[in-house]
């Protein structure tokens, strides 16, 4: 469909998916197999200038916005979703600093982010802290000119491969939620260390690592926004995210429906390919008419955020949560269309299948979206009745 | 056409000094001087307050058709060692002489006397040797120089040389320099019955069609021929042919060799020297497929080759690779699997003395080279050929 | 360091058939794409460029549409694309395409001409050494790295039949490279954006100073005789039957030939 695309978003369309398919897809079965970190392509992208996309031309970037960075996540997902997904956590990881940053904050950081020579990781969640952001343990302490932080944060994306870490931790227990504030944490700071790697079922390119603090003393000035600020960095960055993992979600599947599509072509049964059943058929056109619904709602969200609005939590919840559920349900098709092919690693939906799964469980698991949407519809309900 | 002072004129003002973008005139006895630097770019005309300099035409600088005699050939040495093509060249080198009656003639920088006696056993009447030690290593400059020099004195008709690195690297300048015909990578030349002009036969558009290309006006006209294409001539011990000693301690080169790599990939050996290949192309369809070429490759002694669609996909290194942008290979017995038969890959292959296809369709191009067709499935045939050769062979 | 990367734009090759009939060229549907191994002479003039500063301007010649081929050099990184476009440079051979390059070279100035190994379109590695000669600057063809490169000198490693010769040239010089020497960068974005706004100089001719009689159809020594599609060897004989028979045809063949 015909989504009216500036001829800069299309530019943006067709290198990522030059890149997707050039670079990415011939390597893809090895960066699962072995869980390798994608560098290569890493570089490719800041070459290409991708890493810039959402960070303004003062520092470096492209200015562009939300829509320009789902159509290239979505690329990227398509091919792999390993690799978009280290692509996109540099997004989130970078989201604070460009919201809330200090002007230093911002010409200090960006302009590295911008160029793909630093990569970001944004740390939350905790052993007790994951849904309920609430939980957190991770506490930092101002002595002097220096917070103190300590604590562990978990299944961090980009773990030991970021330079630049944003994270969130606990500066006034009183205080409860609004006691919780946003740090920039580098890289080679002393006190902070990383865990061991983690094994994962899906997104295996990407690096997934606990944070160790012990000890770490940053400068005062690596706060972001003000004591007390931190939760609200963290949901104003989730809002802005979401859109962004809706697209990896509407990425995976529109791969898997193509996959399915070219071997249903070919697969003959009883003398006809499978493409001729209408079982298939109706099937293939599920999948086409989801796929279809999400992409449209995603690129409606990212309008509606790139016009200004203010509040986009229930949209953006509602975008990632749809996106993300047809994702499984696609490439869960994808693979039963394919039958026992679908289920061998000689052939790539398998591995869709297994990596669309963590998209319905991160940034804010889809039973989390629904809560974020339901307590939006309150809200409505009660400002309308007044 | 060259560039000259008039010395009557000339009042050593040097004021053409400072005009020659390269540092080609000097002044000696007081007199402006063109020296060999000069390229003729003419940017001194205009300045001499005199009129001393003029531009003079020389008839010889241009040949044309009508001018020239002879078939010269560029005998190719490395390291003094002559290059295999050279007795290739000289053997269809003969056939145009033959056709033409007129004399074949070899040019030889560096190498030996000995080098050049052997010339004239592999059927030269003529061997231009020049053995001055600039030719010790590979340098476009003096190789361009000193033949470009000696075809504007002797004017031969045809030129031929290796489609080598050397050759490909600076034959084009001597052709620059004569304003004449180059044509790269032939793979059939004769000899036109009317116009007596070099009919030059070369694959084009990335080897799926031939084309003839003329030279009609210009002379000499030059090709060149990858080796192993053409047939070497009659070998005679007892030829007798002309040396004439060239001198070459002029020549200047802008490049100069450091050092020289030696890297002999076995495979490429192999398959240069093969008596038996063995080649699969896509319709191998994957490693699997080029197995049952290995094995059969196996039960032949043979070398395994492959076509550029079949390295492209990573099925096996391009060092297998038979074509025009590969090996160009001439075994007693080629057996293509699989493969099309682009023209690219046909021009590395078709000299071969028997070629076995086998492809499923019959269409296939490469039948149009075959000696023997299977039209089957590679999958089918290939196990059953395997073992039907262990069983002859007694294995 | 001034460099400039000569490319071509040519209709991708495997796609190009003849009509059997006519001997003609069938080009419908044949997409034109710049020939392969300029991909690799653009890059290494951006790497040049990126060690020693400087600029790289990417020079065509070819009729207007060929500009696709320089915008797509500038979307890699390319600070300039000059299109040498003239009908007199129609029908060109590859001594009159040298001429032009060479009076084109000229025009724009260069300390390193960077050329692609050989065009698909007639595979004739030629026009870079030619280019050379006209100059009367030294060339190294088919560089596959560049060792060292200074003010007045490079030092690079050329490809020759049993391993490499590392060679030493003066400045200005002419290298023509091959697939080894590097792997090509995609484009960038903002490349992209700057190839689409860029402006491509045309020069035609006059603007170089050729002469007319040198150009074109005129100015080429050679002449297309004529194109045919290969023919079917005189001796052939096509097999029949199943696997089994055939494979007992051939093998009592070869072996009536002594060949086994």
């Amino acid at each position: 469909m015909d989504y009216f695309l500036t001829e800069e978003q299309m530019m943006i369309r067709d290198l990522a998916r030059q890149i997707a398919e050039e670079k990415v897809v011939p390597v893809r079965a090895e960066l699962d197999e072995k869980g390798e970190f994608p560098w290569d392509i890493m570089r490719t992208l800041a070459q290409s200038d991708l890493f810039g996309l959402f960070i303004p031309e003062e520092y470096g970037g492209l200015g562009k916005a939300t829509l320009e960075l789902c159509i290239a996540v979505e690329e990227l997902s398509r091919a792999c979703v390993g690799v978009s997904t280290t692509y996109a956590a540099n997004a989130l990881g970078t989201f604070p600093i460009l919201l809330f940053g200090t002007d230093e904050q911002k010409k200090k950081y960006l302009p590295d982010i911008a160029a793909g020579k630093r990569l970001v990781a944004f740390g939350l969640t905790e052993a007790n802290a994951g849904s309920d952001a609430g939980g957190t343990q991770t506490t930092a302490k101002l002595e002097r000119n220096e917070y103190v932080i300590n604590g562990t944060k978990q299944w961090i994306t980009n773990g030991g491969e970021a330079e630049i870490y944003t994270i969130i931790a606990i500066t006034d227990r009183s205080k409860g939620p609004r006691g919780a504030s946003a740090f920039i944490v580098e890289k080679g700071t002393p006190g902070f260390t990383f865990g061991k790697k983690e094994d994962k079922m899906g997104i295996r390119a990407s690096a997934t690592t606990e944070l160790i603090f012990d000890n770490c003393r940053i400068p005062k000035d690596n706060i972001i926004g003000k004591e007390g600020m931190g939760f609200v960095v963290a949901m104003k960055t989730l809002d802005n995210s979401r859109t962004g993992v809706g697209s990896q979600g509407v990425g995976v599947a529109q791969g898997a429906f193509e996959e399915a599509v070219k071997f249903a072509r070919k697969r003959v049964q009883f003398g006809h390919p499978v493409i001729t059943f209408q079982a298939v058929q109706h099937m293939l056109a599920d999948m086409a008419t989801s796929i279809e619904a999400a992409r449209s709602l995603i690129y409606a969200v990212s309008r509606f955020i790139d016009s200004g609005a203010k509040d986009v939590s229930k949209e953006s919840a509602m975008a990632k949560l749809f996106a993300t559920d047809i994702a499984m349900k696609v490439t869960t098709d994808a693979v039963q269309v394919m039958g026992g092919s679908g289920y061998m690693k000689e052939y790539p939906v398998e591995k869709m299948m297994r990596d669309a799964k963590i998209l319905q469980i991160y940034e804010g698991t889809n039973q989390i979206q629904r809560n974020v949407i339901g307590q939006a519809l309150i809200k409505e309900a009660a400002r309308n009745k007044s | 056409m060259f560039i000259k002072i008039d010395r009557d004129k000339c009042t050593g003002c040097e004021s053409c000094i400072s005009s020659c973008p390269y540092d080609a005139i000097l002044i000696r006895e007081e007199k402006a001087e063109i020296t060999e630097l000069c390229q003729m770019c003419r940017a001194c005309l205009s300045v001499c307050p005199e009129g001393a300099i003029a531009e003079v035409r020389e008839p010889s600088d241009e040949m044309e058709k009508g001018e020239g005699q002879g078939v010269w050939v560029f005998a190719e040495q490395r390291d003094g060692v002559l290059a295999g093509v050279s007795f290739e060249l000289l053997g269809i080198g003969r056939n145009l002489a033959g056709m033409l009656q007129a004399d074949l003639s070899a040019v030889m920088f560096g190498a030996s006397d000995a080098d050049a006696r052997e010339l004239i056993r592999w059927g030269a009447d003529v061997v231009y040797h020049c053995p001055d030690p600039v030719f010790n290593a590979f340098n476009d400059e003096p190789y361009a120089g000193l033949l470009s020099e000696l075809i504007k004195e002797y004017r031969p008709e045809i030129l031929l040389a290796g489609a080598t690195p050397i050759g490909r690297s600076f034959i084009p300048r001597v052709a620059a320099k004569l304003k004449t015909g180059l044509t790269a990578d032939c793979t059939s030349l004769a000899i036109d019955a009317e116009t007596k002009d070099l009919l030059q036969v070369r694959p084009a558009f990335g080897g799926n069609i031939m084309a003839t290309i003329v030279c009609p006006n210009s002379r000499p006209q030059m090709a060149t021929v990858r080796p192993r294409v053409m047939k070497r001539g009659v070998y005679d011990e007892s030829r007798e042919g002309k040396i004439v000693v060239i001198h070459g301690e002029h020549l200047r080169s802008g490049t100069k060799v450091k050092e020289t790599i030696k890297e002999i990939s076995e495979v490429s050996v192999n398959l240069q020297e093969a008596n038996i290949i063995v080649a699969g192309g896509r319709g191998t369809g994957g490693e699997k497929g080029f197995q049952l070429i290995v094995e059969l490759a196996e039960a032949l002694d043979a070398t395994v080759g492959a076509s550029r669609a079949a390295v492209d996909e990573g099925w096996i290194p391009y060092r297998h690779q038979v074509g025009q942008t590969g090996k160009t290979v001439c075994p007693k017995i080629y057996i293509a699997c699989g493969i099309s038969g682009a023209v690219q890959h046909l021009v590395g292959m078709q000299s071969s003395d028997i070629i076995i296809a086998i492809n499923k369709n019959p269409e296939a191009p490469i039948f149009n080279v075959a000696t023997y067709g299977i039209v089957g499935d590679l999958f089918e045939v290939l196990p059953v050929l395997t073992r039907r050769i262990k069983e002859v062979k007694g294995r | 360091m001034k460099i400039v990367v000569c490319i071509k734009q040519v209709p991708d090759t495997a796609e190009v058939r003849i009509n059997p009939e006519t001997n003609t060229l069938i080009r419908e549907g044949v997409q034109s794409i710049i020939k392969p191994y300029d991909m690799h002479a653009i890059e290494a003039g951006l790497q040049i460029r990126e060690k020693t500063g400087g600029s790289v301007t990417a020079l065509t010649m070819g009729p207007p549409q060929a500009e696709t081929a320089l915008r797509e050099a500038i979307s890699m990184g390319v600070d300039r694309g000059v299109l040498l476009t003239d009908r007199a440079f129609a029908g060109s051979d590859t001594w009159a395409t040298a001429y032009a390059l060479f009076k084109a070279i000229a025009h724009i100035g260069a300390d390193i001409i960077i050329c692609g190994k050989q065009a698909i379109d007639g595979d004739t590695a030629q026009v870079g050494p030619e280019i050379a000669e006209f100059l009367g600057i030294p060339h190294v063809a088919y560089i596959r790295k560049i060792e060292d490169i200074q003010a007045n000198s490079i030092v690079v490693q050329r490809l020759m039949d049993e391993g490499s010769d590392v060679v030493e040239s003066s400045l200005p010089v002419l290298l023509t490279v091959v697939r080894e020497l590097n792997s090509p960068r995609l484009p960038s974005l903002k490349g992209k954006m700057a190839a689409k706004k860029a402006e491509i100089e045309k020069l035609a001719a006059a603007d170089i100073g050729a002469e007319e009689d040198q150009l074109g159809l005129r100015g080429s020594p050679t002449q297309v005789k004529n194109i045919f599609a290969p023919g079917v060897k005189k001796d052939r004989r096509m097999l029949d039957g199943p696997a089994e028979v055939q494979v007992d045809i051939l093998v009592k063949e070869l072996t009536g030939l002594k060949c086994l």
